[in-house]
């Protein structure tokens, strides 16, 4: 094993043992070391200028989501008029990245939305265990991209990789790739399940080889969901992974994230440790529901110069 | 007594109510029972609540579910949290001596030095939740390419009957070394002197302690202890207070599960004497941990 | 690499916390006295040259004064007090530290040049820290295996230096202080401020007068106090020169010398290092401090199959180090602590890139004014190289390689200091290979610069003798053989 991060073998998926070559050819994660650089760049302070470009940036980033089992159109539309003008009162508030949610809802969604710039993303592959047939699974991916989905969020099964069946995740992770045709794949990888930083390391390679176009932390069912280590772990991979191939791919926190507090540290995460290049909602995304609202809250404090409270925020 | 003193003056004085100190919150027994405490005199002090063996369970509940916590805080924060125990009696000094003294009699300077010494000895194993493992661990030069160190760690939840006689003294000095090492506790009280004890448990739950690593119970020894002592998940026994002649059955009941166990003395110790690092040393397991040396 | 995007904006700390005087006494016999002969000097904020204070110069008459303040307290109450009431003071000590440690990490960002966020999230914990372990030992002397009646030794002379000026006054104190000695401390003379404060905070404490007793000046001031009859125990951090100095004055005499002093620490990084972490401790060890830290990692020896990686990652990590106002929260490089030690830093780097060294900074743009040096790499050093030998207390780090764990062994020891070493690699066995045959105090794996008061830390060879910290700490203040 060398820290080299060579080029990737043209027959990396040509049997679990190639793939586990590879993966376990990367450079190990100390776990005390990463966390220790997650937790000294939260300390960073942003203020003024920097702290309104952060909650902007922040809130056009957002995939604005609810998934829940008792969603209903209603609530979807209420949500989607929420994330194309989060602020009924300032019209320079910027929308959301996209409105997240279960397939069968993605036409609600779509209509609503129109052509407002607002994606549709809908979670999908047997959200979030993901323990269905394939078949199951694509099928289940095709409706959300026949419904008018932009955005599919699947989940890896973890049980495969945990298993150290990584051509069964890889081969997956294709087939649901060629399901999105045009729609966008984010992979969650549900870093919560899998314990280690040397698997989430190992896992978002995987998922990059595969073709994702994103790599997520988490599905928000599982505790711990996206936390700042993990993410910065999965910045450096992607980061590696361009170094290495030439093609960029996205990162999305998603669950826990629910302050401004929060919101900015994971900018911060971003800025300083792949750049400006990942500094967009094209490239980084926050999977979140409440934060919205606080970061709305924030705003109107930078705004007016005192605090604001609950009452002044919409409830969806 | 302080209703003695209040009635001296035309107002009526507030009362305490004291319960039980489980999970970090004040219940009164689940079986809705109380006894009587009286003062050094007889009289009638306050109603204590008589916790039942439902009570000593879920102590029990309470003490597992702080234990991960507790270990795994640094020895640092461990003593700062004990240091910040002796702040809050501190504070009270003038409450503990007033109970001290109403619960064992005497002179009250007496009493009030008790309280000093009190203080002190939470002070002084404050300052050993960092040290114990530099005096008592080792790195053991194994005959081989091997590097081998020996570490202490706390052995679980200790339960403790608490000193009959010495009201406060007695029970810092049993309950403060079992938990400066990361142990978590059910303390069984003084069974005629509970009242200081339930205090100092007013006095732990404002101290940064996290709730469950002490749990405070009042009552009969000889009906809470073997439910105590026969728990499976109970791992340590410090029968320091226990009458002698429940001894030998609650030994007994602690071996099926081979709980490590300290036995009373034949006389309650002289709490104001220095107490040394036997106490602390008591509940602790000690690991040894093999690693090859190699390029 | 900075973002042009997300360029933060300027998030300083606010200086109402603290309050300087214009000038200041020397702290002798519990109370802030004239110095006898009117000396002063100005101490400065190294990030602006704007001056903080003056201060008093100790003399040969001061000296005494407070060497035989020292010996009252000793004689007088501090060295018969029972261990049990010193650990109270030394916790009343420890909590107010605690208590004011936002105002003495902006004092000791104004008065040295860290940055901010190392004062308050680094210095100023451990100082707090250090006070409280050695005050639990304070009643404890006897077990800690230093024999059964451990006694204090007398009255310590300590002369500090300007990297950490809190943190070392902790390391040289605490200990002191705990096993029943009474102290003559002198700070170094571009920051001494934290010192000052530190004796109002002995006040607060109600500290019995002349238990602690700080006396500021330059070298002569601190010749003068090592070498004075009056002292029982001499304890130095600084420069091995001085070291080697002092220890020739205490030659023939039975005042007991323990000495903390340079070093050139290696930083191995093997070839299947965790890459990311091992960056990071490559600049936390060389750049944190702005490299003034005897122990930091400032000789890179990375293993030849992954040096290149190794490289790109750390220049582009050096990319995001952001440079300037100290009392900025985001600021990761501060400023240069004196014009002098800012001259020896170019002087050095020169010599590195004379001698054929490749020279590398990142883009970084200097402030006007005060005392600053980019983050710097030499690539291309040999062992011959006088940047691979000499201790340049700076941002300045210098790569070397090697092909073999043997390889790696001899390079890293071969150099007359053996103050502290790293270790990178996944592999637990090699991390306890390596820190067998490494010669120096204190060896970090995967880690590095980390500190605690229960970790003893001290040097082999000419990085010095005794230790500081933890149990073994206790050693340098307890008399031998009584």
């Amino acid at each position: 094993m060398t820290l080299t991060t060579s080029a990737i073998p043209t027959d990396v998926a040509s049997s679990d043992s190639a793939l586990r070559r590879f993966l376990h050819g990367l450079p190990g994660v100390d776990q005390v070391g990463a966390e220790a650089r997650a937790a000294a760049l939260s300390t960073r302070s942003i203020k003024t200028e920097a702290k309104r470009w952060a909650i902007d940036t922040a809130i056009s980033m957002i995939d604005l989501t609810t998934l829940e089992g008792q969603d209903t159109h209603g609530k979807v539309r209420a949500l989607c008029a929420k994330g194309i003008r989060p602020d009924p009162g300032d019209a320079s508030c910027p929308s959301v990245a996209a409105i997240c949610v279960y397939p069968d809802l993605v036409p609600t969604a779509k209509e609503y939305l129109g052509d407002s710039g607002v994606k549709v993303a809908s979670v999908a592959t047997s959200f979030p265990s993901g323990r269905a047939a394939l078949s199951v699974k694509l099928a289940d991916v095709r409706d959300a991209v026949a419904n008018g989905a932009d955005e599919i969020d699947m989940v890896i099964d973890r049980g495969a990789f945990l298993e150290g069946h990584y051509l069964d995740v890889y081969d997956e992770i294709v087939q649901v790739k060629a399901a999105c045709k045009d729609a966008h794949l984010k992979v969650i990888l549900e870093t919560g399940e899998l314990a280690t930083y040397d698997n989430v390391k190992r896992a978002s390679w995987l998922a990059m080889i595969a073709g994702g176009d994103f790599i997520k932390t988490s599905t928000g069912k599982v505790h711990p969901a996206a936390t700042l280590p993990v993410t910065l772990v999965m910045l450096q991979a992607v980061r590696d992974f361009r170094d290495t191939t030439g093609r960029q791919v996205g990162v999305k926190p998603a669950g826990g994230i629910r302050t401004t507090k929060d919101a900015m540290r994971y900018l911060v995460l971003v800025s300083e440790t792949v750049g400006d290049d990942w500094l967009s909602p094209d490239w980084f995304r926050l999977g979140a529901s409440s934060l919205l609202n606080d970061l709305l809250l924030q705003r109107q404090k930078m705004a007016t110069g005192h605090y604001s409270g609950p009452d002044y925020v919409t409830i969806d | 007594m302080r209703a003695k003193k209040t009635d001296e003056t035309d107002r009526i004085g507030v009362r305490k109510t004291y319960k039980l100190y489980i999970g970090g919150a004040f219940p009164r027994s689940e079986s809705g029972r109380t006894y009587p405490v009286g003062d050094s005199h007889g009289d009638f002090a306050a109603n204590a609540a008589l916790a039942s063996r439902k009570d000593a369970r879920d102590a029990v509940v309470a003490a597992r579910a702080a234990f991960g916590g507790w270990s795994r805080a640094t020895a640092y924060n461990r003593g700062q949290v004990l240091y910040r125990v002796a702040e809050v009696m501190e504070g009270r000094r003038d409450q503990f001596a007033t109970e001290v003294h109403n619960a064992e009699g005497g002179k009250p300077d007496a009493a009030a030095a008790a309280v000093d010494a009190a203080i002190d000895r939470v002070v002084w194993y404050a300052g050993w939740t960092d040290k114990v493992a530099q005096v008592v661990g080792a790195a053991n030069p194994v005959a081989g390419p091997f590097f081998d160190f020996s570490v202490p760690e706390p052995t679980g939840i200790v339960a403790i009957v608490a000193p009959a006689t010495s009201s406060l003294l007695g029970l810092v000095s049993v309950l403060m070394p079992v938990i400066a090492t990361g142990n978590t506790t059910v303390v069984l009280a003084s069974e005629l002197r509970p009242l200081p004890a339930i205090t100092l448990t007013e006095a732990l739950a404002t101290s940064d302690l996290p709730g469950g690593v002490v749990n405070m119970l009042t009552g009969k020894v000889a009906e809470v202890a073997p439910w105590l002592a026969s728990h499976a998940d109970v791992n340590g026994l410090d029968l320091t207070g226990a009458p002698l002649a429940l001894w030998r059955d609650l030994e007994i009941a602690a071996a099926d599960n081979l709980k490590r166990v300290r036995r009373p003395d034949d006389v309650e110790p002289d709490w104001s004497r220095d107490p040394g690092t036997d106490r602390l040393t008591t509940f602790l397991e000690t690991k040894t941990v093999w690693h090859p040396l190699g390029v | 690499m900075t973002s042009k995007l997300f360029p933060y904006s300027p998030a300083p700390e606010s200086q109402a916390i603290v309050n300087i005087a214009s000038s200041y006494g020397l702290f002798i016999g519990g109370e802030f006295v004239e110095p006898d002969d009117g000396e002063t000097f100005k101490t400065i904020n190294p990030a602006s040259e704007e001056v903080l204070a003056e201060i008093s110069e100790a003399g040969p008459r001061d000296i005494d004064r407070a060497v035989a303040a020292a010996r009252k307290a000793f004689d007088g109450v501090w060295g018969s007090m029972s261990g049990k009431e010193r650990a109270k003071y030394l916790f009343r000590i420890a909590r107010i530290i605690q208590e004011r440690s936002r105002e003495l990490a902006v004092l000791e960002s104004l008065d040295n040049g860290k940055p901010i966020k190392e004062s308050r999230d680094v210095d100023l914990p451990l100082v707090a820290a250090h006070f409280f372990y050695y005050a639990g030992w304070a009643d404890k002397l006897e077990h800690a295996g230093f024999g059964a009646n451990p006694k204090p030794i007398g009255v310590a002379a300590q002369v500090i230096p300007w990297n950490f000026p809190l943190m070392m006054l902790a390391w040289k104190i605490a200990p002191a202080l705990a096993c029943g000695n009474t102290v003559v401390l002198k700070p170094a003379e571009t920051t001494p401020l934290t010192a000052l404060v530190f004796a109002e905070i002995c006040q607060q404490a109600g500290l019995p007068a002349g238990v602690v007793n700080i006396v500021t000046g330059a070298g002569e001031t601190g010749k003068m106090l090592v070498g004075h009859e009056g002292v029982d125990k001499v304890a130095f951090t600084g420069s091995t020169e001085v070291g080697r100095a002092i220890a020739k004055t205490l030659a023939g005499s039975r005042k007991r010398l323990s000495l903390e002093l340079g070093g050139k620490a290696a930083n191995i990084v093997f070839d299947d290092a965790p890459i990311d972490e091992a960056v990071e401790g490559i600049v936390g060890g060389i750049f944190f401090n702005q490299g003034h830290v005897c122990c930091a990692g400032s000789r890179l020896l990375v293993q030849e199959s992954v040096a290149d990686e190794v490289l790109d990652r750390l220049r582009r990590r050096m990319s995001t180090l952001r440079l300037g106002d100290p009392l900025d929260k985001n600021t990761d490089v501060g400023a240069i602590n004196s014009y002098e030690q800012l001259a020896r830093i170019r002087e050095l780097s020169d010599i590195g890139e004379a001698e054929g060294a490749e020279r590398w900074s990142p883009a970084c743009e200097l402030p006007e004014r005060g005392f600053w040096f980019p983050p710097t790499i030499f690539t291309g050093v040999t062992q011959a190289h006088r940047i691979a030998r000499e201790e340049i207390f700076g941002p300045v780090l210098s790569v070397l390689t090697f092909r073999t764990p043997d390889e790696a062994i001899e390079k890293a020891n071969n150099t007359p200091y053996g103050l502290s070493a790293g270790v990178w690699t996944d592999k637990g066995s090699r991390i306890l290979w390596t820190a067998d045959r490494l010669r120096a105090g204190v060896v970090w794996a995967n880690t590095f610069n980390k500190f605690d008061p229960a970790s003893p830390f001290g040097g082999y060879k000419e990085s010095g003798f005794g230790r500081e910290g933890g149990r073994h700490g206790l050693e340098a203040y307890l008399a031998k053989g009584k």
